[in-house]
């Protein structure tokens, strides 16, 4: 056999294939040993156990909420999952309206209230901060429980270190602000005074109570800090805004009292109040002047960056978004994974029957169409390692279902090039030409079908919610696997066979014997088309070209009295069946 | 194997031929009787029966039981919560299900309390769900704007692609009477409607319009140059082409039923009430109706919107002269 340029580019398709396959299963592999991957897929919390919160966000008042609030209301969802200890949450929006919160286990009462509960902003003044970051002081060094600080009068004012008693400081000098992070509650109560960590520096603190409720905040926003003569510097600057009258008369009492204190000691603590978010304090400004209109700039060593999110903590954190529970599902792992042993085994079981069916029908072709799901198998699994890798994809049953339900739309593609292939052989064609005609026209179709399926998915995964996401994901990802097979394995592997001597002769057990098509060669002579009456006596049997001949030589009289035999027989009768031979081919390009 | 092979050769030449177009008044009384019937068992029957997800409520599943006496889970749930009725059923092997009322956060730890002891299992063993009546509705919600957002997107890519909207047209037609049917018999099945089921049915929409792209794609090739020929009418070429791709139409109909019908039972049997189950019941009645629909419903529907265009009447009129003048021939020669 002549290498002919089909062949080649058929070996060549069959080899980038082969070499997509190989990239894959090294990328994986790679990322195995570098421990960032594994050779299982990440389960989703239906099959893995846990427990799944929907949680609708309400804002006290105010109608809907914007993509960019929730967005922050996930971020301050996240900050309080995450500090309460839980690892590996996940927490993302869903269809632009809801929260959902997936945790391992089973939240405790006071998770569960946490994550309802609103952001809970507010600024306190300090009354007592350490100089850099500070851990817990060490059982021994801690002060002895007769020195501890008993307050000597009612406090005065917020920032009043008569606030100080000995339960705020035992708690003061039990907090750990660096690494191992102890546990806060983040929800306290705000006439009270609170020891506190500022996160991102590690800096310990102890406030006074709330002075000003995080509902005062007006608006915040971020740009370039103006200079003495009104040009811009380079110094980034968050300003701030209260509401009036109370806000803003409320600030006024407490800068112009911290600012005296600044006045006196630059460096006193007490000249400063706390940004508090959820009870951990974000930012701690010194009050550099006493603000009387509820206008103020912060400015301190920020990036753009840092600049950008304060002012979106302060904007957004001010919000009184809670949210409700719409939904608290707790799936156990061994429900789950009893249902993905028998999603799995029924999966197993119908492809099993799949396999025989194609067999049945297609005979040696068939293990074209078993090659094929395996590769097409082989290529959704190794995209959804790879995903689990790169974007936390999940994988929960209603995927397993998609995988399951696509096998049938997968081996589709087949069975629509196979028939195409069927009827040109039918046409009379040599196999060679067959497989390559019946392919530019399954071609088209598998195109234009696949196209619906992978729209749908796409409109199913940008559209719905929750579990529906998965499993259109999953959906749209086999479509694509099977677009790949259809065109890199499946054709030209029919391309090689069909050079082959079993198949290219039409062996009976081929599924592509021209005999049992019923295959008259397609040019006999000017005009001269297969006829249904011919067809029907070629396919009687082993003297079918015989028959064949016999039925060419019947007058048009004896046809026609042949297929009204045929209708009386109780065939349904048929418009299409009256064509006669002398007409023009029904084959048009 | 011969037979079918034979079947699918005579299907081909169009010696075998049903009459898909033909007959289309009586495909269409059927189909139309088939979506009224749909329409009204489920609500005569009470209507569709909704999970929990829709209703809201507390639901605990308990697993590996010893013993999977309903009456037990009933009279623990009474008497940890006076006054609340349980439904409790055995859903699978020794699984059981309890589904209440929305319960408090302390009538839930009650009641799990009371089925731990009840049924003497761990507390890993049993779960506890809670479901917002709103969760279903939004899911749902969101499943209809989909629904419409892929039908108006599939509508135009289909009106591209075949470059006529009436295959479209003739397309959505088919697919409301999938959509209907499959959900009217999935409502007398009376299985609980979850959000599981509508996944399967927003894949059924999806397959339904595949389907019928296939077919249609071939209807497109046998009627391309309709006009340069006196062969058959356009109606006539439409049936040929059902014809042809029947054998392919149940091919790929077995092949997409057996993994379902294998989660469908296995999962029925084994697992009860779950998302496969409810998955697979909508995918098995929805793939063999979008079949049906493709074959009965969306072709003949669209020969219909297209022969009585001037010129296919024109055409038709031609085949029919050149058919009369044969047979006038024939009866001279004869």
């Amino acid at each position: 056999m002549a290498r002919t340029g089909p062949t080649s580019t058929a070996r060549r398709t069959l080899l980038w294939l082969a070499a997509i396959i190989i990239a894959c299963t090294l990328a994986v592999a790679g990322g195995v040993l570098a421990g960032a991957a594994s050779w299982e897929p990440k389960l989703g919390l239906d099959l893995e156990g846990g427990t799944q919160m929907i949680l609708a966000p309400t804002i006290e008042g105010a109608g809907s909420i914007t993509g960019e609030q929730l967005d922050q209301a996930v971020s301050i969802i996240r900050q309080r999952v995450d500090g309460s200890g839980v690892s590996e949450s996940q927490i993302s929006t869903e269809g632009g309206r809801n929260v959902v919160v997936s945790l391992p286990g089973k939240p405790t009462d006071q998770q569960r209230e946490l994550i309802k509960a609103s952001a809970n902003m507010n600024f306190r003044p300090v009354i007592a901060a350490t100089q850099g970051p500070a851990g817990a002081v060490p059982e021994a060094e801690r002060t002895p429980k007769d020195k501890l600080p008993v307050p000597t009068a009612k406090p005065l004012n917020a920032s009043d270190p008569n606030w100080v008693d000995a339960a705020v400081m035992k708690d003061f000098e039990a907090v750990s602000c660096i690494p191992p992070l102890t546990d806060r509650p983040t929800t306290s109560d705000p006439t009270k005074p609170l020891v506190s960590c500022q996160p991102d520096s590690g800096v310990k603190y102890i406030l006074g109570p709330v002075e000003i409720p995080g509902k005062w905040i007006s608006t915040a926003s971020y740009g370039l800090q103006p200079g003495a003569q009104g040009a811009t510097t380079n110094e980034w600057s968050v300003q701030l805004t209260l509401t009036k009258p109370e806000g803003a008369q409320a600030f006024k009492d407490v800068t112009q009292r911290l600012h005296t204190k600044y006045l006196a000691d630059p460096n006193d603590p007490q000249s400063r109040f706390a940004i508090v978010l959820d009870d951990s304090v974000i930012s701690a400004p010194a009050s550099l002047a006493a603000i009387t209109d509820g206008q103020s700039s912060i400015t301190g060593n920020f990036t753009e960056a840092s600049a950008k999110s304060l002012a979106d903590q302060l904007k957004f954190g001010s919000l009184p978004i809670s949210f409700e529970i719409q939904s608290e599902i707790q799936i156990s792992a061994t429900l789950g994974l009893q249902q993905l042993e028998m999603g799995v085994l029924a999966g197993l079981i119908g492809l099993g029957l799949v396999v025989i069916y194609s067999l049945f029908q297609y005979r040696a072709l068939g293990f074209v169409t078993i090659f094929s799901l395996v590769i097409a198998g082989i290529l959704t699994y190794l995209a959804i390692i790879l995903l689990g890798w790169a974007e936390n994809y999940r994988l929960s049953l209603a995927g397993v279902a998609g995988i399951i339900v696509a096998i049938g739309q997968t081996a589709d593609s087949f069975i629509v090039y196979f028939e195409r292939v069927r009827d040109e052989l039918r046409d009379g064609r040599g196999l060679v030409a067959a497989v390559e005609n019946g392919w530019d026209r399954a071609k088209r179709t598998i195109l234009a079908s696949k196209a619906v399926n992978i729209l749908a998915s796409l409109v199913l995964y940008f559209v719905s919610v929750g579990s529906v996401k998965g499993f259109a994901f999953t959906l749209g990802l086999t479509a694509v696997a099977d677009l790949i097979v259809v065109f890199m394995f499946t054709h030209p592997t029919l391309q090689l066979l069909a050079r082959t001597k079993f198949f290219g002769e039409g062996h009976a057990f081929s599924g592509l014997d021209p005999v049992q098509l019923g295959a008259v060669p397609l040019y006999r002579g000017a005009g001269r088309f297969r006829t249904p009456e011919e067809s029907m006596e070629v396919a009687k049997g082993k003297n079918a070209r015989a028959a064949g001949e016999a039925g060419r030589r019947q007058t048009i009289a004896e046809r026609r009295l042949a297929a009204k035999e045929h209708e009386m027989a109780g065939s349904s009768g048929a418009g299409a069946a009256k064509s006669t031979p002398s007409d023009d081919s029904k084959e048009s390009k | 194997m011969k037979s079918f092979a034979t079947f699918g050769n005579e299907l081909y030449t169009g010696e075998r031929s049903y009459e898909f177009i033909g007959k289309r008044k009586l495909w269409f009384s059927i189909a139309g009787i088939a979506v009224l019937l749909s329409i009204l068992v489920p609500l005569l029957g009470g209507g569709f029966n909704f999970g929990i997800e829709f209703r809201g409520g507390s639901q605990f599943t308990i697993s590996q039981v010893k013993q999977t006496d309903v009456t037990i889970g009933e009279q623990a749930v009474s008497a940890a919560v006076p006054g609340t009725v349980a439904v409790v059923t055995n859903i699978a092997g020794d699984t059981m299900q309890v589904q209440t009322d929305r319960l408090s956060d302390d009538q839930t730890l009650k009641v799990k309390d009371g089925l731990k002891s009840a049924y003497g299992v761990t507390e890993e063993q049993i779960t506890s769900t809670f479901v917002g009546p709103t969760w279903g509705q939004d899911v749902s919600r969101q499943a209809i704007i989909g629904f419409f957002v892929f039908v108006l997107l599939a509508t135009i890519l289909m009106a591209l692609y075949f470059r006529t909207w009436r295959m479209s047209a003739a397309a959505m037609v088919g697919l409301f009477v999938v959509m209907v049917v499959t959900a009217g018999v999935y409502g007398a099945s009376n299985f609980e409607v979850t959000p599981s089921a509508i996944i399967g049915f927003l894949t059924i929409l999806s397959y339904a319009l595949y389907d019928t792209v296939v077919v249609f794609d071939k209807i497109r090739e046998n009627t391309a140059d309709i006009g340069k020929s006196t062969r058959r009418t356009f109606s006539e070429e439409v049936n040929l082409a059902v014809n042809q791709t029947l054998v392919r139409s149940i091919n790929t109909t077995v092949v997409a039923v057996l993994p379902v019908a294998s989660i469908l039972f296995i999962g029925a049997m084994l697992l009860g009430a779950g998302t496969l189950r409810d998955l697979s019941l909508a995918l098995f009645i929805g793939v063999i109706v979008s079949t049906f629909s493709t074959i009965f419903v969306a072709a003949p529907m669209y020969a219909m919107l297209r022969e009585r265009e001037p010129e296919l009447v024109k055409q038709a009129k031609a085949v029919r002269q050149r058919r009369a003048a044969e047979s006038a021939a024939t009866v001279e020669v004869g």
